[in-house]
């Protein structure tokens, strides 16, 4: 049986997972940026299950779950603050976060 | 079981807690203050009992006498900041939110003890979580502050962010070794080009967490927007526990590589010490002041881990130690002044100890501690780390630091000067403090001159911390 060599994967996931930093840094509705945020991390979970087949070893699949669940809980939080700050400020565009300045 | 034990007393507690909860009616929920403290209290009382240690879930998890004690010193912090936050809490926004205050809190010191004790990755990763995601929703506490939920969204997208990039690390690494067990990653590591890659991402990460100076952007402002009480927790506590399980990978997992983060640290030290200090200069907020100086205070433990010895790992944990006193003691008294006047600018400090003189002399010493004037804890704290960074031979980073020591004196000075030179038309008026707050304050004095005058305290770190290297 052919087999995908696992370069494709590390690459493939590279380039999603700049895809991802870049979403996080340019994009400036908040809803985006957590998309973004989600890229990244299914990214990784990618390459994790993809090393996982490749090395025949369990660990990373069972990493994966876990990390599905954390970002779940991660993104629930996100989206909450995000409902609070359309409450008093009516925008989820972060430029509207410019109280805090140095 | 035993083994586990600071972590079962910890989720007990918890579970205690909710029940309070539940079961207290809507406008009673301040009768949860003070059994959360006293449960508090009995946890860490009951941390200091000796018992077993050891590892359990086929190295899942682990704890050594040294881990215990930094549990110890994590709990001994939180306890301070419960202590803390009674007059912050008491205030009418906070009325109804008592008890999750308690409750998320307690959680962030679940997930950072089993971050501690963490045996490999997975488990590093899941109490890394813990400990972050409920700060978030803690920052954003004052919701209808536009400031606070500011800062709320700020730290999740950040540390959405920084575990993003931890975790492409943690897939690197084990895509390369095959396992993400401690012992096994650094027995396999072999220091190629994707695996310094990883190591890279996962330095990132962690500097994110700790906010080291290229990643340090996010904390001023998260500092400044979240309630006070939550900010000092965040600048010690959370700081305090990235930094032990730093230090303890670094030396552990990563030690074949260990001459090259010790360049990447060298250049992150000087960085994170310098932009702190001046950045730190020119605040007026006395949040945002305190936040930068935390930054350059996490440019100074570098020195201890840079260190690279058992000295090293006994610097890093006496220095935080210190810094967690001392750091809360002027946390403290910013808590009070700003939950009875409101006032968070160091203008209006002029003329303070006219006013409050006790309140003063509890800031001053802080102050000094992180100053680092010799008779006070803080002196020995960075004596010891940059004694840590000199017996590797880097006596020009000493030097950078020792210079950087003198910068800090200036601005810590700059308040003191305010407080007790300074004359104003309209001071802070007299405020009686409650008993909590002069608790908590206390503890933090008696830390500070205690562990500055007592060698034994130092001397314990440094028998535990054999062989962790």
């Amino acid at each position: 049986m052919q087999f995908i060599p696992i370069s494709y994967y590390l690459i493939f996931c590279s380039v999603l997972f700049c895809i991802g930093v870049i979403g996080v840094l340019i994009k400036r509705n908040a809803l985006l940026i957590l998309m973004s945020v989600e890229l990244m991390i299914n990214s990784i979970n990618l390459l994790l299950a993809a090393f996982s087949t490749y090395l025949n070893d369990p660990a990373g699949q069972i990493f994966v779950f876990f990390i599905m669940v954390v970002a779940a809980a991660e993104v629930a939080i996100g989206l909450a603050i995000i409902v609070v700050i359309y409450r008093t400020t009516h925008s989820i565009d972060i430029d509207v976060l410019n109280k805090l300045k140095w | 079981m035993l083994i586990m034990r600071h972590e079962l007393l910890l989720i007990a507690i918890t579970v205690i807690l909710l029940l309070i909860e539940i079961f207290l009616p809507h406008d009673k929920k301040h009768k949860i203050i003070l059994p959360a403290i006293l449960l508090m209290a009995l946890v860490t009382a009951a941390g200091f009992i000796p018992g077993p240690t050891g590892v359990l879930f086929g190295g899942m998890y682990g704890t050594s006498a040294l881990i215990l004690l930094m549990k110890n010193i994590l709990n001994i912090g939180v306890l301070i900041v419960f202590i803390q936050s009674v007059s912050w809490l008491k205030l009418d926004d906070q009325k109804e939110k008592i008890s999750e205050f308690f409750i998320l809190l307690l959680s962030t010191l679940i997930g950072m003890d089993y971050m501690i004790s963490s045996g490999d990755f997975l488990m590093f990763y899941l109490g890394l979580e813990l400990a972050t995601i409920p700060i978030a929703t803690l920052a954003a506490f004052e919701r209808y502050k536009e400031k606070s939920a500011e800062a709320g969204v700020k730290l999740i997208f950040m540390s959405a962010l920084s575990s993003g990039i931890l975790l492409y690390g943690l897939s690197m690494i084990y895509g390369t070794t095959g396992t993400v067990y401690f012992p096994e990653v650094a027995a396999t590591f072999q220091s190629t080009p994707l695996q310094i890659l990883a190591f890279i991402f996962f330095f990132a990460g962690m500097a994110f967490k700790i906010s080291l100076v290229p990643f340090h952007l996010w904390a001023a402002d998260v500092y400044e927007g979240a309630p006070i009480n939550v900010t000092s927790y965040l600048s010690v506590i959370s700081k305090g526990a990235a930094v032990f399980i730093f230090t303890i990978i670094l030396y552990t997992v990563f030690a074949k590589i260990a001459l090259m983060w010790r360049d990447v640290i060298y250049v992150i030290a000087i960085l994170t010490m310098t932009m702190g200090n001046l950045f730190a200069m020119r605040q007026r907020n006395i949040k945002r002041f305190l936040a930068f100086s935390s930054i350059a205070q996490a440019g100074f433990i570098l020195l201890g881990i840079i260190g690279q010895s058992q000295l090293g790992m006994t610097t890093v944990i006496y220095f935080v130690l210190i810094y967690i006193f001392s750091n809360l003691g002027a946390f403290g008294v910013a808590t009070i002044i700003s939950n009875k006047t409101g006032k968070e600018s160091i203008d209006d400090y002029d003329g303070f100890y006219r006013t409050n003189p006790m309140l003063s002399l509890t800031m001053m010493l802080a102050l000094f501690s992180l100053a680092g004037i010799p008779p006070i804890a803080g002196f020995f704290g960075k004596f010891f780390l940059f004694a840590a960074a000199a017996k590797q031979g880097l006596y020009i980073l000493v030097l950078i630091a020792v210079l950087n020591t003198i910068v800090s004196l200036y601005y810590y000075l700059l308040i003191i000067k305010a407080m007790f030179l300074n004359r104003s038309d309209q001071p802070i008026g007299y405020f009686k403090s409650d008993g909590y707050t002069r608790l908590g304050l206390a503890i933090c004095i008696a830390g500070i001159l205690i562990i500055g005058f007592a060698s034994p305290v130092y001397e314990f770190i440094l028998k535990l911390s054999y062989g962790i290297y």
